[in-house]
């Protein structure tokens, strides 16, 4: 049983996974703010590889992964970063990036790196579902490399049903299709939603994300799905910290939500 | 053959890399497109279009000066002489008549010199549709009298203020809005790049210049195909329908120019066949500029039309399977092309149309045979470039 799989069978609700960027606000400052993190009882971390053009995030997250990548980091650093990270924690470490990182890094070599540094999964939203169907779903499920997919407001029935053959993580609900960051709380429409993915009885666990940020939308994502992630609140909460107020910030964060 | 596969490819180039909030848009396009470009009612009314509102057929011009400079038979395919100024509007014409089929109440483009954002908010006037122009803000400010167009033109024009600024942020911008938008807006692409079904579409919307040139060529020299083709590429869309009805014609050599900026080597170039690699931008598997770590790296051109780190997928395929020639010119080489084509012909090219007037020098021709230069915008929104450069 792979750590995602382990956190979902011993917690049935309320998960908290919380999504930062690699190399923000400085270069070196992720591993220590996941050790902070799950100290204050979050149970996953998203861990974002900063990219020049992240078409499915919002500004917050784009201005940190620009930071990020003014900073210097790279993907050689931050598997480094999560190496000597691994055995300091026991959450799940997902990354979370774009397609074209793991086609440049190399497709193999990116899953060879992911298994040994100790990635527990991966997240990657503009990889879509004909070509993982095509061309890396075997490559992924060979690996015992889980990869969450994203099921939003307009994926029909019968794609979902597809998306939950391919998935080998948990399900990422979008909560809105509005990219990560900008909705308020959770409306009419999206109860709807949620009600009726609820109602399709998954056979995977689900994680809602996109657009929660407070304690209220949490719990209320919680009441239909096993937890929710959240991302762009988080960088808005540590944005231009350093040393202890970083982590005092990203403590009471987390202490705001559950 | 050059062929697009079921899934969107151009041998290995192409796809649809898009986010699932995505999907569903991008699907419906490509289920309706093929059928409904070729239904006989939206033919019509676009060759009406076409013919009455953006004055085609554009003329192919037999440049006898020109001719005689290079020692071999010229012809200039007028793009520059459509409505708005350049080829952009065959596809605005093509592609609004899409979105009001399918219910679309508003547009989206990206634009950067402003000519596709200008041809956009046209359209959507002609249509009475709400139009949305992004746009990077540099370009904003070394492109004013576009930006003062579309907004007398009655569109919205919103600053991209991500990475460059310029033509590739204001392309993410559009990106993300249809992502937020995805119901009632439609994304009106201005090149042979994103996501599949766009570049195909595109490609044929486009594709009249080629069939016109059949047509011209036909009358004017007997045969109905130059032995060189020459066209100018940023993401290729004029290129792409200046080749479209040759890509099978071994007989044409298609020759694709790019911008070299300052020089290939100098660090400031959007020469994408030499210094792009394998990867995927805006939603498409192409080759593009990127750092070994997969980051996007900005380009640069004097011509904005061109200031772009990819190419369209098509093109990436002509050119990596040696198809098509790929010729890089610098913005010195262009501009003085554009100052020969006004002097020799009393022509002032865009400066992205220059880049292929340049490549002349480049190449070596039979005295006999027939060169077309795809002629694809007019140079008044570059007088001031030009200005600044003129000889003295």
């Amino acid at each position: 049983m792979n750590r995602i799989e382990k956190l979902f069978a011993q917690k049935k609700e309320g998960i908290l996974n919380i999504f930062l960027t690699a190399g923000y606000p400085g270069l070196d400052d992720m591993p220590k703010l996941v050790k902070t993190l799950e100290l204050a009882g979050v149970d996953m971390v998203e861990i974002g590889m900063p990219y020049s053009d992240p078409l499915a995030d919002g500004e917050t997250i784009q201005a940190s992964s620009k930071i990020a990548l003014e900073n210097g980091m790279t993907l050689d650093i931050l598997f480094e970063q999560i190496q000597e990270l691994r055995p300091q924690v026991k959450l799940p470490i997902i990354l979370m990036g774009y397609f074209n990182q793991v086609l440049q890094y190399g497709e193999h070599r990116f899953i060879e790196t992911c298994k040994r540094v100790g990635v527990d999964g991966l997240i990657l939203p503009d990889l879509p579902l004909i070509e993982l169907e095509r061309r890396y779903h075997r490559l992924f499920a060979d690996a015992e490399l889980p990869i969450s997919l994203l099921v939003c407001p307009s994926t029909t029935e019968a794609r979902i049903r597809q998306i939950e053959a391919l998935s080998t993580g948990f399900i990422y609900l979008v909560a809105d299709a509005a990219t990560t960051g900008n909705a308020a709380s959770i409306n009419e429409q999206q109860l709807l939603y949620f009600k009726r993915i609820q109602a399709m009885k998954l056979t995977h666990p689900s994680l809602i994300g996109f657009g929660i940020s407070d304690k209220n939308a949490f719990d209320q994502a919680s009441q239909f799905a096993q937890g929710a992630i959240i991302g762009s609140a988080f960088i808005r909460a540590i944005s231009g910290l350093a040393g202890e107020q970083l982590h005092q910030a990203a403590e009471n964060f987390v202490q705001r939500i559950i | 053959m050059i062929q697009l596969d079921e899934y969107g490819y151009y041998g290995k180039f192409g796809g649809a890399f898009v986010p699932e909030m995505l999907f569903s848009n991008v699907e419906e396009l490509r289920k309706i497109y093929v059928d409904w470009i070729a239904e006989p009612d939206f033919q019509k009314e676009f060759q009406r279009l076409l013919r009455d509102y953006v004055g085609r057929p554009t003329p192919l011009f037999f440049a006898e000066r020109l001719s005689e400079k290079y020692q071999t038979q010229i012809y200039l395919k007028r793009e520059d002489l459509n409505h708005t100024g350049a080829h952009k509007i065959n596809n605005t014409i093509g592609q609004i008549l899409i979105a009001e089929r399918l219910g679309k109440t508003r547009i989206i483009a990206e634009t950067g010199a402003g000519q596709h954002g200008v041809a956009t908010a046209t359209v959507c006037a002609l249509k009475g549709i709400r139009c949305i122009v992004y746009m990077g803000e540099v370009d904003i400010l070394r492109q004013a009298p576009n930006v003062a167009r579309m907004k007398m033109l009655g569109a919205e024009v919103r600053p991209a203020k991500s990475g460059s600024r310029t033509l590739k942020d204001a392309t993410n911008e559009a990106i993300r809005d249809w992502i937020q938008n995805p119901d009632d807006t439609h994304y009106i692409i201005g090149s042979v790049v994103g996501p599949h079904p766009f570049p195909d579409m595109v490609a044929r919307f486009q594709s009249v210049i080629s069939l016109e040139m059949k047509k011209q060529l036909l009358e004017k020299t007997g045969k109905d195909y130059p032995d060189h083709l020459i066209a100018c590429v940023g993401g290729g869309s004029n290129a792409a329908g200046a080749f479209y009805h040759y890509l099978n014609r071994k007989e044409v050599g298609l020759i694709a120019v790019e911008a070299a900026g300052e020089g290939i080597d100098s660090g400031k170039s959007a020469a994408t066949s030499v210094l792009g690699t394998d990867g995927i931008i805006h939603g498409s598997r192409t080759l593009l500029m990127q750092t070994a770590d997969g980051q996007i790296i900005e380009p640069h051109s004097i011509s904005a039309g061109l200031d772009y780190p990819g190419i369209g997928p098509m093109h990436a395929h002509l050119i990596a399977s040696g198809r098509a020639k790929a010729v890089a010119i610098t913005d010195q080489e262009a501009l003085q092309a554009g100052f020969e084509l006004a002097r020799l012909e009393g022509i002032i090219p865009a400066l992205e149309s220059a880049h292929a007037i340049a490549a002349l020098d480049k190449l070596s021709f039979e005295k006999s045979e027939v060169v077309v230069i795809n002629l694809s915008g007019r140079g008044d929104k570059d007088l001031e470039t030009y200005m600044k450069f003129a000889p003295k």
